[in-house]
C-alpha cells in the first residue's frame, strides 16, 4: 500500500505558547477578549508602541470563540474603498506573518473564487474587479470556463438551478490555520510581557466621570488607564456595562467539516447567490461555511435547516461532493452591523475603545484590525485606516455598505 | 429550528416565520423633529440582550400574522408569544 | 494451544462454525473474499483472518479493527463498488455481493462521476421518540407505546437488540435478542408505533427537534432499487425524547496499543456471539473492570485460548474470578500490559505488575482491552444537557436539561460499574417510559412486565486507568485516527496548555472520523493525569452534530437542479420555449431574454428587437412584475406613507409611477401604481421584489399602522400581462380591442381602461417603460397564452426579452432598481427631485435625506455617458477616473457603469453610470479603465433619447 500522509506535513508547534497568567491589579491596557482581534492588538502594542503593560483577558479559553470557529478566509476584494484599505492592509500583514511571528501559520494562499449567477451578480462581480483594481488589488474576472480552470469540480453547466455566469478571482487570498494565528500572536504577545488572563469574564466596566479606569471580573476588579473592548458576539453584553450602546445584532453563524479526502479543491469558492463557501484544509477536509440564523442568538449553534439549505447549494456546485461526509458541525455568534462593516474606534467613555461588528468576516482582518486598533487605543486617535469604521457613522449616514455587492462578508 | 408558538396558528417550525427584530420599536411620531443622532437611534440601534429579548416575528408561510415573543437569546426558550399592540408580559 | 480448535482452513477460516447466512463476494484491497449475510465488512474482514485493515494517516503503521460499532477508531475503508465514497467505518459497512473496498491510509476519495443515487426527507411528529433499540430503548418505547402514545423508535443496526446482540445473556429463558426481536416486532405492528432501523440519530436541537438518518438501500449493494431513496434523513419533532444509547468501551494508553490485534473486549465479544467469528486464536485480556470476564469466558466458550486476563485491580469480581478459576483461566490481579508486540501484529503481549517489576511477555495473537465503558452522552450534550462526572463510572453522565429529553439505560450510567447490568437497564428503560408518558399527557399504566432476565454476578468496583505509565510514550496511543499519543498530549500540557480544547487543537485527538468516541475522555483523563489535576475538573470538548457522519446528499435530499429553487414561469412560457427564447434567471422567474433569429448573435437579434419597438411593434411577457391589491377605506393613507410621491391625488382609472424607499432613504423598490377605485389599488413592483414589497407593506400595517383598513393581497400569479410597444402598437390594439376607444384622448397617458381584447376581458394600461406608445394588457393567467398568441397571431408583432426591454429603458434614463441602484442610491441621486413629495409631512424614508451624508452634493448622481468612439461598448461595472494615464493605486474612483447597451436608435453605444457630482459634470471628459486601456467618454445627461417625451403619444 502506498504510504501517503496528509498533513504530515503540518509544522510541529512550539514547545512553549505562553503561560497563563494571574491577573495583575492594574494594567496599562486591558483588551476585553482574548480572540484573534484581542491577541493581534496585544502584539501590536507591545510591538509597534511599546505597550507591555498589558492583560488580554478571556472568558473561556484562549481563542475559544469566533477565532476557533471560522472557515479562515483571507481575502481583501471588497467593494468600497475603506473595506479595501483594511482588508489590503491585512493581506500585506499576512504576507509576512510567520516570519514577524515566527510561527507557521499555514498561510496558504491559493487564492479565492467568487462565483456570479445572474446577470446582476456579474455586473456586480466586474464592478468590485474594476474598483479593485484601482485598489492595487489583484482581481481578475473570469469566464466560466476560466473558473473551471482555477477550480475543476465546479459544475459550470446549465444544469444547475442558477448556472456560474463567470466569478472573480483574487490569487494573493487564500487560508490560514486558525489556531496557529491564534497562537502565533498569543506566543509572541506573551513573549514581549503580555499576560493572557484564562477563565477570567468581565461583568462590569468601571466608569468614573465618563472615563473608564478598570474592569470587573469573574476573578476580581483590575484597575486599567485604557480598556480596548475586542468581545465579537459578546459586544453589546460588554460595552453596556459602560452604557454603551452598538448598533449590533449578535446571531449564530454555522460552519462544518467532511472527513479528510485526497486534493479535489484547489482554492477558495464562495457564492453568494447560492450561498457556498469551501475550501480544502491542508489534511484534507473540506471546511464549508453555512448561513447564518435569523434571529438573534447567543447560542454558539444553529439551526439544522441552515445546514441542510447549505448542502443542496455545495452540491449545486459541486455535484462530486455527494458522499462526501460532515463529520462536525458547529457554530459561533457573529456580531452585524447594519452595513455589515466593523466598528473600530473612540467610544463616547474616554479611554474605552471598541472593535466589534465584524460579523462574518473577522478572521482575514485580523493583523490589519490588530495593528489599526492598536495605533486606535495608544495614541487615542483612530488610525487612517479604521477612521472610516467610527460609530458616528450611523448619525451622518456615511456607511461603508457591503450588502451591495457582498450579501455575504467572509 | 425552533418550535414557534404562533398567537394564531399554534406552534410552527422556525422555517415558516421571518424575523423580525427587537419588538416594541415605534416608528417616531414626527421623525422631522429629530435629531440626527435620535434618527441614527431610530434607524440603526436595537438592543441586543444576551438573556431576555422581546422580539418581533411573522408566521409568512402560515397565518402572515405579525406577532411578538420573548425568548431568551442565551438558550432560545420562548417564554411568552403575544399579539401585536399587546403589552409585554411579565415572564420570569 | 492444543485444545483450541483449529479455525477452519479454506474460505473464512476464522469464522466459527454454525455460522447461517448467504455467501456473499466482496473484494477487498485486491484480494476475493467470501463472508455471510449479516457480516459487516469488518466481521467478513475478520472471519477471512484480515488483521491490518488500514494504515495510519502520519505514521503509515498498520491499523485492525478495534471494535464493533460506529465508534471504531481505525478500520477505515474507501468503497469502490458499488459506488465510490469515501471513508466510512469497516464495522458499519453492511457486506453486500459484490463489494468492493480499500483500506484507507487516511484520506478518501470522492467518485470522479455523478452520484446516481436518491436522497429524501420526511417530517416526522410523535410523543416519545426512543433512540436506541437495546434492552434500555425497547422497555421504554413498550411502556409508552402500549399506554397509546404515538412512538418512534430508532435504532442504527440493522437488527435491534443493541448490547443484547453482542452477548450471550438470556431474557425469558431465551437469548436476549430473540426477546428484542420479538419484542420489537410486536411494537412494529402497533399503529402509531414507527421502528426505524438502519437509522442513527445524529442531532438534537432545540424543542426536541431530532434529524435522523435512514440508510435505506446500501445493504442491498448493486441490487438496490434506483427508485427507492438510498438516504432519508428523518425530521423529528418529539413531545419527549428517551435516549437509550448505550455506551462505548474504551481502551487504555499502552505501548504499542494500536497494533492490529488489539481489540475492545466488548467487541471481541459481538465479533464472537453476534457474527460468529473468532478475532484471534489466543488472547490476553486487559482489564480495569469487571465486563471484559464476559468477554474472555464467551470467547473461551467460542474456542479462543484466552492466556491470562490482567487486571488492574486487586479485587476483580469474586464470582468471575472463580470462574476463571474453573476453566482454568490465568488471572493475573494487579497487573497492566505494558506492551504488546509484534511485526504489524499482535504477536506477544508483555504484562507486568502495576508498580514495576519484572516484565513477563505472553505469546498472544489478541489482546482485549477494557478500559471501562463511556454512557453515550452526545445526543444529550448536544440538546443542551448538562454533564457530571460520576465516580464509580470513571465517566461523564448526564446531568441537568431544559429539554423534554432524559437518558435511560446505560447512556444515563445505570450499572455503574463499567458495565451495564441487563436487569437494571431494563427497568430503568420502563421507567424512562412511564415518565415520558406522564409527560405527554398520557394514564400511566400501574406496571408493566419486563422479561426476567439471568442471574448476574455482583459486580466489583472498576479502577480507573487512563495510561499505564512508562518512560517513553511514543506508542502509547489516546488517539489512534489521528496518531495522537501520550507523549504529544503531555508535549501540548508542557507548552502550557491547561485546556483539554487546547489540547485537542495542538494535537489533534479527537477531531477524526470517530470524532473521539474512545478516545475523548481518555485524552482528558491523560490530560488530567498530566496536569496533577482530577479529570471531573477539566470536563470534556463539546459534542457536536453529528453523532455519526452523515453525507452531504442525505442532507441535500431532494433540494437540487430545479428543486433547489423553484422555477416560476408565466402562462406564455411554452410559447417562448417553442421560438427558441433564451432565458434569464430574475429571481425564481424564467424570462425571455431575447429571439435570436437564425443566424443571429444576442447583438443582432436585440438590436433588431429594440428596432421593432422604436419603429414599428413588439410586444414582451411582463407578466413576472410584482402586482399587489391594496383595498381598503385607508388605502391611499398607506401608499402615502410607503412611496416618496403623493397617491392619494391619483385619480380613479389613473397611473403613477412610484419609488419606495426604506428609512434610511435608499430606494427600495418603484413600479407603478393604478387606481381601480377610491378604497382599492393595484401596485406593481420589480419581479426580484415582488414578495419583499408585499411584506414591506403587512410589516408597516401590521406592526406600526394597526388602525389603517387595508388589505395586501398578491395577484402576480393572477395576471397575465403583456407590453405591446412601439408607433404601431395603437393600430394592433385597436384590431384586437374593436371595443376599445384607443385614441389619445379617450386613452390618454397613464390611464386605464377594461376592455375585451381578443375576446379575452383584459385591463389595459397606457404606460411605457421605453418611450414609446405602449400598452400593458392584463388579462386572468388562464387566458395569458391566448392573449399572447393573439397578439403575435398577424405576425406583424416582434417579441422582444429583457434584454431588449433594458437597452429601451436606459435609452430613455429609467432606472432599473437593483441594477442602476445598490442600496445606497436616493431617488434625488437617481435624477428623481421631482418624485420626492414636498407637500406630505412624512413618508418612510423621508427624515434621512437630511443627514449630513445624503444631502452632500457630491453624491453619486446617475448619468449618462456617450464613450468618444460611438463603437465601443463599456463593460457594465467599468469605473471612472478623471485623469487619462493612470496614476499609482490607490486610485479615486468616480464611480462606476451601471447599464451600457448599443443602441439602434442612437446609432452608437451609450451607458448609464453613477458618477461622483455627476450631473454637475455634464459635457465632462472622463475616462473609463478598461483591460489596459483607458476609454475615454463624455458624461451626459442620463435621458438620450426623446428627452422631451414626443413619441409616447405615438
Amino acid at each position: 500500500m502506498t504510504l501517503r500522509t496528509p498533513g504530515a506535513d503540518l509544522p510541529d508547534h512550539p514547545d512553549r505558547l505562553w503561560r497563563p497568567a494571574e491577573p495583575k491589579r492594574a494594567y496599562d491596557v486591558v483588551i476585553v477578549g482574548g480572540g484573534g482581534h484581542g491577541l493581534a492588538t496585544a502584539y501590536y502594542l507591545a510591538k509597534n508602541h511599546g505597550i507591555t503593560n498589558v492583560a488580554v483577558l478571556e472568558r473561556g479559553w484562549l481563542a475559544g470563540g469566533n477565532m476557533a470557529r471560522n472557515t479562515t478566509i483571507i481575502r481583501s476584494n471588497y467593494l468600497w474603498d475603506e473595506s479595501v484599505g483594511i482588508y489590503e492592509h491585512a493581506l500585506k500583514l499576512w504576507e509576512g506573518l510567520e516570519e514577524d511571528l515566527g510561527y507557521p501559520l499555514l498561510f496558504s494562499q491559493r487564492g479565492v473564487l467568487n462565483l456570479a449567477h445572474s446577470l446582476q451578480d456579474v455586473r456586480d462581480s466586474v464592478r468590485r474587479v474594476n474598483a479593485n483594481r484601482l485598489n492595487g488589488v489583484d482581481a481578475e474576472w473570469l469566464t466560466p470556463e476560466q473558473v473551471k480552470e482555477v477550480c475543476p469540480i465546479v459544475d459550470i453547466s446549465p444544469h444547475v438551478r442558477y448556472p456560474v455566469l463567470g466569478g472573480t478571482y483574487q490569487p494573493r487570498a487564500g487560508i490560514a490555520k486558525h489556531d496557529y494565528v491564534a497562537w502565533g500572536f498569543a506566543k509572541a504577545a506573551a513573549d514581549l510581557g503580555v499576560d493572557m488572563i484564562e477563565h477570567c469574564e468581565v461583568t462590569g466596566l468601571d466608569v468614573r466621570d465618563g472615563r473608564v479606569t478598570g474592569v470587573q471580573t469573574t476573578r476580581g476588579p483590575i484597575a486599567a488607564k485604557k480598556v480596548a473592548l475586542a468581545a465579537a458576539g459578546h459586544s453589546s453584553v460588554v460595552a453596556g456595562y459602560a452604557g454603551v450602546s452598538l448598533p449590533l445584532q449578535s446571531h449564530p453563524l454555522q460552519a462544518l467539516v467532511s472527513e479528510l479526502l485526497e486534493p479535489v479543491h484547489p482554492t477558495v469558492v464562495m457564492s453568494n447567490a447560492v450561498h457556498v463557501y469551501v475550501s480544502q484544509a491542508h489534511k484534507g477536509e473540506l471546511v464549508m461555511g453555512a448561513g447564518i440564523d435569523a434571529a438573534n442568538s447567543y447560542r454558539q449553534r444553529g439551526a439544522f435547516h441552515i445546514i441542510e439549505r447549505q448542502m443542496s447549494a455545495a452540491l449545486e456546485l459541486f455535484p462530486v461532493f455527494a458522499r462526501a461526509h460532515v463529520l462536525r458541525t458547529w457554530g459561533g455568534v457573529v456580531d452585524v452591523t447594519p452595513d455589515a462593516s466593523p466598528i473600530v474606534g473612540l467610544t463616547p467613555v474616554e479611554d474605552l475603545y471598541v472593535n466589534c461588528g465584524w460579523g462574518t468576516g473577522g478572521f482575514k482582518a485580523t493583523p490589519g484590525v490588530g495593528w489599526c486598533y492598536a495605533h486606535t487605543v495608544a495614541t487615542g486617535e483612530p488610525h487612517p485606516l479604521n477612521a472610516p469604521f467610527s460609530l458616528d457613522r450611523f448619525t451622518t449616514g456615511k456607511l461603508v455598505d457591503e450588502h451591495g455587492a457582498a450579501a455575504v462578508a467572509h | 429550528m425552533l418550535l414557534i408558538p404562533c398567537p394564531w396558528c399554534g406552534p410552527r417550525d422556525e422555517a415558516e416565520f421571518h424575523y423580525g427584530g427587537q419588538a416594541h420599536v415605534a416608528y417616531p411620531e414626527n421623525p422631522a423633529a429629530l435629531s440626527d443622532e435620535e434618527w441614527a437611534r431610530y434607524l440603526f440601534f436595537r438592543d441586543n440582550p444576551k438573556g431576555l429579548f422581546a422580539e418581533r416575528w411573522s408566521h409568512t408561510a402560515g397565518c402572515r400574522r405579525w406577532f411578538n415573543a420573548v425568548r431568551d437569546t442565551a438558550t432560545n426558550e420562548i417564554h411568552a408569544v403575544y399579539r401585536v399592540g399587546e403589552p409585554r408580559p411579565v415572564t420570569a | 494451544m492444543s485444545e483450541r480448535s483449529e479455525p477452519m482452513s479454506g474460505a473464512q477460516p476464522y469464522r466459527r462454525e454454525g455460522a447461517t447466512g448467504k455467501t456473499l463476494r466482496f473484494r477487498f484491497d485486491g484480494r476475493d473474499y467470501e463472508g455471510l449475510e449479516g457480516d459487516t465488512l469488518a466481521s467478513a474482514l475478520l472471519a477471512n483472518g484480515v488483521r491490518a485493515v488500514a494504515s495510519s494517516i502520519k505514521l503509515g503503521r498498520p491499523r485492525g479493527v478495534y471494535a464493533a460499532g460506529c465508534e471504531e477508531p481505525n478500520a477505515l475503508v474507501q468503497i469502490e463498488e458499488p459506488f465510490p465514497e469515501p471513508m466510512l467505518t469497516a464495522t458499519t459497512v453492511e457486506l453486500c455481493d459484490g463489494l468492493v473496498a480499500t483500506g484507507l491510509p487516511g484520506q478518501g476519495r470522492l467518485a470522479d462521476r455523478p452520484d446516481p443515487a436518491r436522497y429524501d426527507a420526511v417530517h416526522a411528529h410523535c410523543d416519545v421518540l426512543v433512540v436506541g433499540a437495546g434492552p434500555a430503548g425497547i422497555a421504554a418505547a413498550s411502556v409508552a407505546a402500549r399506554a397509546g402514545a404515538r412512538v418512534i423508535l430508532a435504532d442504527e443496526r440493522p437488527e435491534p437488540g443493541g448490547s443484547l446482540l453482542g452477548t450471550t445473556e438470556t431474557l425469558d429463558g431465551g437469548p436476549g435478542r430473540d426477546w428484542a426481536a420479538r419484542e420489537v416486532a410486536a411494537l412494529a405492528a402497533l399503529p402509531d408505533v414507527r421502528v426505524l432501523r438502519r437509522t442513527t440519530v445524529v442531532g438534537h436541537y432545540d424543542d426536541n427537534y431530532v434529524i435522523a438518518v435512514e440508510r435505506r438501500t446500501n445493504h442491498l449493494g448493486a441490487a438496490a432499487p434506483a427508485d427507492v431513496a438510498r438516504e432519508r434523513v428523518w425530521r423529528i419533532r418529539a413531545r419527549r425524547v428517551v435516549l437509550a444509547t448505550g455506551g462505548h468501551e474504551r481502551f487504555v494508553a499502552f505501548a504499542g496499543n494500536d497494533l492490529p490485534g488489539v481489540m475492545l473486549a466488548g467487541a471481541a465479544r459481538t465479533y464472537a456471539n453476534h457474527y460468529r467469528v473468532l478475532p484471534g486464536s489466543r488472547a490476553v485480556v486487559f482489564t480495569t473492570n469487571d465486563s471484559a470476564y464476559a468477554a474472555a469466558l464467551d470467547l473461551a466458550d467460542a474456542g479462543v485460548e484466552i492466556a491470562a486476563i490482567a487486571d488492574v485491580r486487586q479485587a476483580p469480581g469474586e464470582a468471575w474470578a472463580a470462574r476463571c478459576a474453573g476453566r482454568g483461566i490465568e488471572l493475573l490481579t494487579g497487573h497492566v500490559v505494558t506492551a504488546a508486540r509484534g511485526e504489524g501484529e499482535v504477536s506477544s503481549v508483555e504484562v507486568s505488575r502495576r508498580e514495576g517489576g519484572e516484565a513477563r511477555e505472553i505469546a498472544a495473537d489478541l489482546l482485549l482491552v477494557s478500559g471501562g465503558w463511556t454512557p453515550v452522552v452526545h445526543l444529550f450534550s448536544q440538546a443542551g444537557g448538562t454533564l457530571r462526572y460520576d465516580e464509580e463510572l470513571g465517566a461523564f453522565t448526564p446531568g441537568e436539561t431544559r429539554q423534554a429529553v432524559e437518558a435511560a439505560g446505560f447512556a444515563r450510567g445505570v450499572g455503574g460499574t463499567g458495565a451495564r447490568t441487563l436487569r437494571a437497564c431494563l427497568e430503568d428503560g420502563a421507567e424512562a417510559g412511564r415518565r415520558a408518558l406522564a409527560a405527554a399527557g398520557f394514564a400511566v399504566p400501574a406496571g408493566i412486565a419486563l422479561p426476567s432476565a439471568g442471574e448476574e454476578p455482583a459486580a466489583a468496583p472498576a479502577e480507573h486507568l487512563w495510561l499505564v505509565e512508562s518512560d517513553d510514550y511514543d506508542a502509547h496511543f489516546v488517539d489512534l485516527q489521528r496518531d495522537v499519543t501520550v507523549a504529544e498530549v503531555l508535549r501540548a500540557t508542557g507548552a502550557g496548555l491547561t485546556s483539554v480544547e487546547h489540547v485537542k487543537r495542538y494535537t489533534t485527538a479527537g477531531t477524526a472520523h470517530d470524532q473521539g468516541k474512545t478516545s475523548g475522555l481518555l485524552t482528558s483523563g491523560v490530560v488530567a493525569h498530566a496536569l496533577g489535576v482530577d479529570v471531573s475538573e477539566l470536563g470534556t470538548t463539546t459534542f457536536r452534530a453529528p453523532y455519526t457522519p452523515v453525507s452531504f446528499a442525505a442532507l441535500a435530499g431532494r433540494d437540487r437542479g430545479h428543486l433547489h429553487d423553484p422555477v416560476r414561469v408565466t402562462a406564455m412560457h411554452e410559447w417562448h420555449v417553442a421560438r427558441g427564447a433564451l432565458f434569464e434567471n430574475v429571481g425564481q422567474w424564467k424570462r425571455p431574454w431575447y429571439y435570436p433569429r437564425a443566424g443571429e448573435d444576442m447583438e443582432s437579434a436585440v438590436l433588431r428587437e429594440c428596432r421593432a419597438a422604436r419603429e414599428d411593434v413588439a410586444a414582451m411577457d411582463a407578466s413576472t412584475l410584482g402586482k399587489i391589491d391594496v383595498v381598503g377605506p385607508d388605502a391611499a393613507v398607506l401608499l402615502d406613507r410607503l412611496y416618496t410621491n403623493m397617491m392619494s391625488t391619483l385619480k380613479v382609472g389613473s397611473i403613477r409611477y412610484g419609488v419606495m424607499c426604506r428609512p434610511d432613504g435608499m430606494v427600495f423598490d418603484d413600479g407603478t401604481v393604478i387606481r381601480l377605485a377610491d378604497d382599492r389599488f393595484l401596485v406593481t413592483t420589480t419581479t426580484g421584489n415582488a414578495a419583499a414589497v408585499l411584506d414591506w407593506m403587512e410589516e408597516w400595517l401590521q406592526t406600526e399602522w394597526p388602525d389603517l383598513r387595508v388589505h395586501c393581497t398578491s395577484v402576480t400569479e393572477q395576471w397575465a400581462t403583456v407590453a405591446l410597444v412601439g408607433p404601431r402598437s395603437r393600430e394592433v390594439l385597436a384590431r384586437l380591442a374593436p371595443g376599445l376607444a384607443v385614441d389619445n384622448d379617450s386613452f390618454p397617458f397613464m390611464t386605464w381602461r377594461d376592455a375585451e381584447v381578443a375576446g379575452i376581458e383584459a385591463r389595459v394600461c397606457r404606460i411605457s417603460f421605453s418611450g414609446e406608445l405602449a400598452y400593458e394588457i392584463n388579462v386572468s393567467s388562464w387566458f395569458g397564452l391566448a392573449l399572447w398568441e393573439a397578439v403575435m397571431a398577424s405576425g406583424e408583432v416582434t417579441p422582444y426579452g429583457t434584454e431588449t426591454m433594458h437597452v429601451l429603458r436606459a435609452e430613455k434614463g429609467f432606472p432599473i432598481v437593483g441594477q442602476d441602484t445598490d442600496g445606497t442610491v436616493t431617488p434625488q441621486d437617481l435624477g428623481m427631485e421631482w418624485i420626492v413629495s414636498k407637500k406630505k409631512a412624512d413618508f418612510v424614508g423621508k427624515r434621512s435625506f437630511a443627514r449630513a451624508d445624503t444631502s452632500r452634493p457630491d453624491r453619486k448622481h446617475l448619468v449618462g455617458l456617450l464613450p468618444e468612439d460611438p463603437g465601443v461598448l463599456l463593460p457594465e461595472g467599468a469605473h471612472l477616473v478623471e485623469t487619462s494615464a493612470l496614476p499609482e493605486p490607490p486610485v479615486p474612483t468616480l464611480g462606476f457603469v451601471t447599464s451600457s447597451y448599443r443602441s439602434a436608435a442612437l446609432g452608437r453605444t451609450f451607458a448609464l453610470a453613477l458618477v461622483s457630482g455627476g450631473r454637475e459634470r455634464i459635457g465632462e471628459r472622463l475616462y473609463a479603465p478598461v483591460g489596459a486601456d483607458l476609454v475615454p467618454v463624455t458624461v451626459t445627461s442620463h435621458v438620450l433619447y426623446d428627452p422631451e417625451g414626443a413619441r409616447r403619444d405615438g
